[in-house]
């Protein structure tokens, strides 16, 4: 009498469970699926703007990236001024910001009182989340007017007349240019690397600090012998992630480079960088070869940001024991 | 002896100082941009700005109501797409990824799409959307937007999953709950409040992206809500205005930008507060 029931409950369970392994199933193959979707979007990108950038690399060949034409009416284009005016303000924002990171960094570490490290910790963070157009308009507005009264014009007396480096500063003060660009960037840039910087110097072992405190060492040496040495990879990380953000910067960029299209020594001139001419110009871009190539500098401008992000991460999770931030 | 000492002593004392004129530059930065964006957004802060639209050139008044409405269709869509592929995805980095290489490879990849040139997602969804739809639209931003918000929703959402404890898990699978009921109804809620700041912030990151609405939801001078033709939004109002040589459009874009720079630190600074009185319950 009971054995049918028991047989039909051990039958009911059985379709239980395998009703839940085929959810399941379902469950983990949709969800891999979403993860897929995000991935494909990044391959997308690069195989989208390559299809796109075909007609010119074809035309131009390799010869687009050390060219340094930039004419519509002529049909001719090279990447080289706008590759240029991206590393040059880039490097110069990196060089103003990483030693202000370094010192942000250490001061919230180090230093700072313990009730204040958070609010000054977060006022940092606050400044990463400014949209990059804020910093644009003020760069535009504010800043560059001050710059070309109160700074240039000492900068030009002081350097103008030094041989080499005296034509970096050459020519007329009008405040936006290749210089305006890179403080404007380093300013920008400053928020995200101190905040690396600031996580990976907390990961040095108290132990090691207090040993070098304990026999004598002031804060500096500490810092300088202990947490630089120990925490180097991360902090070379958080500068590349500072770089890469630095590269592909187009708000911020655009109102204070002056938007030139060519190459001018001089770090008080207007200059173009790949974002600011996509920018300026895509809206506007005849069909055919102008925008083949403005997609072709997106290539370039992409590829580039993605191998100094790739590394600066590889960097920053090795440093931080885990995968990512 | 006594030299090298004082050596030591005044470069301790010169790094110190310097760290700290670092820091006060820093804080300069921030005080400095708030208070010009303050002092010149509340000047143009008016009733007329919700209530009329963008004006035409070198004409006196007029508001930014299409491109606040726009603004605000564009954003409400892109979240609409990247919170579920965001969250989803981020559970099964989480929830199956551990191990796998590909859950590796793709986290590695999200994280580089974090900062990837927003203004190479613009030129993207213009290639494969704009351009084979034939025109500029709002879906078109909104895409564009959701592609930058997704990555941000999958590492919040997969690292606020790591730090369910493994014991819930397995209590729960101790009493016969399937994978997907573990994951949605015990793990996914246990974590609800930090997946929603995941989303909060990710709305916040692409509030003020310009760049990659340039060539997506372009702009639009009137009144719409139509979401297949192009649309206008502050970002791109605020750029436009603060280019152009009248000072009435200028006013209007420092109000823009006020808005938007508002909105920003009201969700960074509300998530903060909000996740420190958890921290302290």
């Amino acid at each position: 009498m009971s054995e049918p029931s028991e047989s039909a409950g051990i039958d009911l369970h059985a379709r239980q469970v395998a009703k839940f392994r085929l959810q399941d199933k379902f469950f983990h193959y949709s969800t891999q699926l979403f993860a897929l979707v995000v991935l494909a979007s990044l391959l997308g990108i690069l195989v989208s703007l390559a299809i796109e950038a075909w007609p010119s690399l074809k035309a131009f060949g390799p010869d687009f990236l050390w060219t340094n034409v930039w004419s519509v009416p002529d049909d001719e284009y090279g990447a080289l001024a706008a590759i240029y005016g991206t590393v040059v303000t880039s490097v110069l924002a990196l060089l103003i910001g990483v030693p202000i990171s370094f010192g942000i960094a250490l001061f919230l570490t180090e230093t700072c009182p313990l009730w204040l490290r958070r609010p000054l910790g977060t006022a940092i963070e606050l400044l990463a989340g400014i949209p990059s157009i804020v910093y644009g308009i003020w760069g535009l507005f504010v800043f560059a007017p001050l710059f070309a009264e109160y700074f240039q014009p000492p900068l030009q007396n002081l350097l103008g007349e030094v041989p080499v480096i005296g034509s970096w500063f050459s020519g007329p003060p009008i405040g936006i240019g290749i210089l305006t660009a890179s403080l404007v960037l380093s300013m920008m840039i400053i928020p995200f690397i101190a905040s690396v910087m600031r996580d990976v110097f907390e990961t040095v072992p108290h132990v090691l600090k207090e040993s070098a405190y304990g026999i004598g060492c002031t804060t500096w040496e500490v810092v300088r012998n202990i947490v630089l040495p120990y925490t180097r990879v991360g902090v070379i990380g958080g500068i590349m992630l500072g770089l890469g953000r630095a590269l592909g910067e187009t708000m911020a960029v655009t109102f204070v480079i002056g938007n030139a299209n060519r190459i001018i020594p001089s770090l008080f001139a207007p200059g173009t960088s790949i974002a600011s001419t996509l920018a300026n110009e895509f809206g506007e871009a005849d069909p055919g070869l102008h925008i083949a190539s403005l997609f072709a500098l997106g290539l370039v401008l992409f590829v580039i940001t993605f191998i100094v992000l790739a590394i600066s991460r590889w960097l920053i999770s090795r440093s931080m024991g885990s995968e990512g931030l | 002896m006594m030299n090298l000492y004082t050596r030591r002593v005044w470069t301790n004392r010169i790094g110190m100082a310097l760290s700290m004129i670092a820091m006060s530059l820093g804080l300069i930065g921030l005080m400095w941009i708030l208070w010009t964006l303050f002092s010149k957004g509340f000047a143009a802060l008016s009733i007329e700005m919700f209530t009329q639209d963008t004006p035409a050139p070198g004409t006196e008044g007029g508001g930014l109501r299409n491109a606040i409405v726009g603004s605000g269709l564009i954003l409400l869509f892109s979240m609409l797409i990247a919170t579920p592929i965001g969250i989803l995805a981020g559970i099964y980095l989480a929830e199956y990824g551990r191990i796998s290489k590909f859950a590796s490879f793709t986290r590695f990849m999200t994280d580089i799409m974090l900062s990837a040139p927003s203004i190479v997602i613009g030129l993207f969804v213009y290639a494969l959307f704009v351009a084979t739809t034939g025109g500029f639209s709002g879906w078109a931003g909104s895409l564009a937007l959701s592609l930058i918000a997704i990555p941000v929703v999958v590492r919040t959402t997969e690292n606020m999953l790591k730090l369910v404890p493994t014991s819930l898990r397995e209590a729960a699978f101790a009493v016969g709950a399937p994978r997907w009921q573990v994951s949605l109804k015990v793990t996914l809620r246990a974590v609800k409040s930090g997946v929603v700041t995941g989303v909060l912030l990710a709305m916040a990151r692409i509030t003020g992206e310009t760049a990659p609405l340039l060539f997506t939801a372009l702009n639009n001078q009137f009144f719409s809500t139509n979401m297949g033709e192009p649309m206008g939004n502050l970002p791109v109002v605020i750029y436009q205005f603060a280019l152009s040589p009248y000072d009435n459009w200028i006013n209007l874009a420092w109000g823009g930008a006020l808005l938007i720079a508002l909105l920003v630190l009201a969700v960074n600074i509300g998530v903060r507060v909000a996740f420190r009185q958890k921290d302290k319950r």
